[in-house]
């Protein structure tokens, strides 16, 4: 496998890569003979279309960046919807603080390698003030440093349409999200009142103040996800893949050492092969034992999984339909 | 870049186990993928359905079913029932998709609320379908509400509709009531026109018929629901459909490279292509199709591609690559079925958005001819259309539309209305009848302009003149040469008649929106001069054939 060295980043690129992972001759396997497309190739398409329908239809559009596969994924269709043309975007990261060194590093790196705008948000005020999910509980840190910190950063930039990674199978709530999801003036969802949305044709129209959320990989599951980073060697967080970690070990939760104020008590800290299934804030991402250390191993675990994608999420099982709540006040 | 420590991914090798693991993958992502909708009542048995069709084919996860496991029953329906506030009322009440996937085939369900209500939800969930399920309940057989669901996915062009036919635990199995309710559904099918109806008796609760065939009706020899699902043919993306390519935005990175980024809409396009840009009529050839993956040598549709032409065309948002031997039809005025979604009636004369491929143009309504009484399959005459009415309407843009009827393409057949002071969506419409502005306008003459060259054949340009003016169309007849001036003029709406001194040919300049296309006439009868006028958009050398506006 090849590193993200000989990917395409931007502007005058060469427009037959040699990278292509579709298949073994390159791009000519991307044409299509089959009559009908695979579901992977659907995808795609789809992804594509909302993309470019956003660019073409909105004044300030920006890209919701949360470092993980998601986005990482979503940032690949961005690429394809404007080649030759760079994304034609900023990303934004809302910060709180608690994410892991690793993914703050490859942010930074794998950011600028692509030669995309970043830009980062942070609710300062609220860390400053020592914010955290021990102190407050999951749901007013949440609040504060992830729905509070996005709905600022998206005022002060006056971004009109924000791209999410958020996906359909991810949670029942979002089983009913719209690809473009209206939002009122104060960023929340009213789930009662949706537009409908209809083919493939999106009402991207939008009052003052207003703004939609886009979420192009609604239609994706978890699957699909780690087969198109496969199949297109995206670059992602090594957090994902399995290696031996220091973990605080309690019941059949992995809690990872990253913060000062996630302690064991003796004998709790201790070595283990696991990996991260999804990527949130250190102290409340629980860990996965797990031997699978490459993609396809990845995919290979995923199929005999019991359990869902977040349920190693400590915030999503706060409240009873807690997810909910949290959309409706302007969580992604 | 190659020891970069962000990615271990890209470091490590594929070891053995990878590439064992790699044809399994190559497997599951050539698989197909199949939209169904689900449209059934409250008390239908629909959520217990998709949960126990999700539940025994294991593509639920254990904290799922935990969640939903009381008393070591597992709450089927409340595995697919999503938001707090249906929880509380018992019910959906919006769409929810749902995922999952067997060894043939990935599937995604729109769930749909079948309260009557939320017929907007059951049309926006058809609209993608190739299968549609209607659920009916075995005790009662057809209702008002199967009538509705069945409707509906014949009105939104849902190839298959696969009635389920629920509760068969309920009637002890019985073939004769099963006998029954299908040959009432073959007869609604028939009357809705929905040419592929498969029936399956299932009980969602006890699993019969769902995913395993049941034991318990050995009279049925066919196949459970998913087994259908499962192999059920997929409307296959006709080839030689005519390429359909609404160009969404120009991608213009800098001055030696520029594209037109779209999704295929139909057909298949190679480089070398002849197509034709519309509504220019400027014909030319594709010269790549060029993605991030590198340059296509075919593409089909859905993809979503670029394309870049053999000539400097002008092309922008809104408009249309199309092949150029089987052009969409350009039209301002057409008859569609309309989904009104707004509580706010809908009233004739009415202005909104109306947001067609990747074009938005202005819209009102000219004509209400009908509401559908989707319960009892009649047409009722209507002056308005109310929230959840479904009708037959007529709509005039202020801009020509490139569309195909829907039963010839669901997607250049389709539009939305937005309202245009809260940015609601108000309709949804897919488009019946395109009124043939050749033959719609010899009949009552109000659009024939154009400018008609007669040289010095002053008999036959006072017979034509007569004539024009007694079906009612604005003639001017005048000795000044052809010039702007007078195609400005003609396309006001007047006819020109120009003469001169000299027995020039006979020429037909007919004015099409913002082009012209001129065109000798090979005879100097009055009959067939007038007839051709008439036609003023065939062209006789077959440009331009599939116009049928003249740009009014």
């Amino acid at each position: 496998m090849t590193a993200i060295a000989g990917e395409p980043t931007g502007l005058a690129q060469e427009v037959n890569t040699a990278h292509n992972a579709w298949g073994r001759e390159g791009a000519q396997d991307r044409s299509v003979t089959a009559e009908r497309l695979n579901h992977m190739q659907l995808l795609e398409a789809e992804s594509i279309h909302i993309i470019r329908e956003v660019v073409a239809e909105f004044q300030k559009p920006v890209m919701l960046y949360s470092i993980g596969k998601d986005s990482s994924v979503m940032l690949r269709l961005a690429q394809k919807a404007f080649h030759p043309a760079p994304i034609p975007f900023p990303l934004l990261h809302v910060d709180t603080g608690f994410k892991f060194r690793e993914m703050i590093d490859f942010r930074d790196r794998y950011t600028a390698e692509l030669g995309v705008k970043l830009l980062v948000w942070r609710n300062e005020e609220a860390i400053a003030r020592g914010a955290n999910p021990v102190q407050l509980g999951t749901q007013r840190c949440c609040g504060l440093l992830k729905t509070q910190a996005l709905l600022d950063g998206l005022r002060a930039y006056g971004f009109d349409a924000a791209f999410g990674g958020a996906r359909r199978d991810e949670e029942k709530s979002r089983a009913k999200e719209r690809i473009f999801s209206f939002r009122d003036s104060a960023g929340q969802w009213d789930p009662k009142n949706q537009r409908p949305e209809l083919w493939n044709l999106f009402n991207g129209r939008i009052g003052q103040g207003e703004s939609i959320r886009v979420f192009p990989l609604s239609n994706w599951t978890e699957l699909d996800i780690w087969h198109y980073i496969h199949l297109e060697k995206i670059p992602i967080v090594p957090l994902y893949l399995a290696k031996e970690r220091q973990m605080l070990v309690r019941g059949d939760s992995l809690i990872p050492l990253e913060q000062p104020f996630v302690k064991g008590l003796p004998g709790e800290e201790q070595w283990v092969k696991c990996r991260l299934r999804s990527l949130g804030c250190s102290p409340c991402t629980g860990a996965i034992r797990s031997d699978a250390d490459s993609v396809p191993k990845i995919i290979a675990e995923l199929a005999q999984m019991r359990n869902s994608e977040r349920a190693n999420r400590i915030i999503d099982h706060d409240q009873d339909g807690s997810m909910e709540l949290k959309k409706r006040e302007g969580y992604f | 870049m190659a020891d970069s420590t962000y990615n271990a991914a890209a470091v490590l090798e594929p070891d053995e186990i990878d590439l064992r693991i790699e044809e399994q993958l190559a497997a599951e992502r050539a698989k197909d993928l199949l939209r169904f909708s689900t449209a059934g009542s409250v008390d239908d048995g629909k959520s217990t359905l998709i949960g126990r069709l999700l539940y025994d084919s294991r593509n639920v996860y254990d904290d799922h079913v935990r969640a939903v496991t009381h008393n070591a029953e597992i709450d089927f329906a409340q595995l697919t029932d999503g938001l707090r506030a249906e929880r509380e009322q018992g019910i959906t009440i919006d769409v929810a998709y749902r995922f999952f996937s067997t060894a043939k085939r990935k599937f995604i369900i729109a769930d749909t609320p079948g309260h009557e209500q939320y017929t907007r939800n059951m049309a926006t969930g058809a609209s993608t379908a190739d299968v549609a399920i209607v659920l009916v309940d075995a005790r009662k057989g057809i209702l008002d509400q199967t009538r509705r669901h069945a409707c509906i996915a014949s009105l939104l062009g849902i190839p298959v509709v696969i009635a389920a036919i629920n509760k068969m635990d309920l009637v002890g199995f019985s073939e004769e009531v099963f006998a029954q309710h299908s040959r009432a559904l073959e007869a609604l099918a028939k009357q809705l026109e929905i040419a592929d109806l498969r029936v399956v008796p299932v009980s969602a609760l006890a699993g019969d018929n769902v995913v395993q065939r049941s034991g318990r009706t050995p009279w049925y020899s066919g196949p459970s629901l998913l087994e259908l699902l499962e192999t059920v043919p997929l409307a296959i993306e006709r080839s030689h459909a005519g390429l359909r390519f609404p160009v969404q935005r120009v991608v213009r990175p800098h001055q030696d490279f520029r594209g037109f980024a779209g999704q295929i809409n139909a057909g298949t396009v190679r480089p070398g292509d002849e197509v034709v840009a519309l509504p220019s009529g400027r014909r030319t050839r594709v010269r790549t199709i060029a993605t991030w993956d590198g340059d296509l040598a075919v593409a089909r549709a859905p993809q979503s591609v670029v394309l870049t032409l053999e000539d400097e065309t002008d092309l922008s948002r809104g408009d249309m690559i199309s092949a150029a031997n089987a052009q969409p039809h350009r039209t301002r005025h057409f008859k569609a079925t309309l989904v009104w979604m707004q509580t706010k009636p809908l009233r004739v004369g009415e202005a909104f958005l109306l947001k067609h491929t990747s074009q938005m143009v202005r819209a009102h309504v000219t004509a209400i001819h009908s509401r559908i009484d989707v319960e009892h399959l009649e047409q009722n005459e209507a002056t308005q259309l109310g929230l959840n009415d479904i009708g037959e309407v007529t709509l005039e843009t202020t801009r020509p539309l490139l569309a195909d009827l829907y039963r010839e393409n669901r997607t250049t057949g389709s539009f939305i209305l937005i309202d245009a002071e809260d940015n609601a969506t108000a309709g949804a419409g897919m488009i019946r009848a395109i009124s043939d502005t050749r033959e719609k306008e010899s009949k009552d003459n109000r659009s024939t302009h154009g400018v008609l060259v007669v040289g010095n054949r002053a008999e036959l340009a006072s017979q034509l003149e007569t004539t024009l003016l007694e079906t009612g169309v604005l003639v001017l007849r005048t000795r000044t040469a052809v010039s702007p001036a007078l195609v400005a003029l003609a396309r006001l709406g007047a006819f020109i008649l120009v003469e001169s001194d000299e027995h020039t040919p006979i020429t037909l300049t007919p004015v099409h929106g913002t082009g012209t296309i001129h065109s000798e006439l090979a005879t100097e009868d009055a009959n067939e001069i007038l007839e051709a006028v008439r036609r003023l958009g065939a062209i006789p050398d077959g440009e331009d054939e599939n116009d049928d506006g003249l740009g009014i």
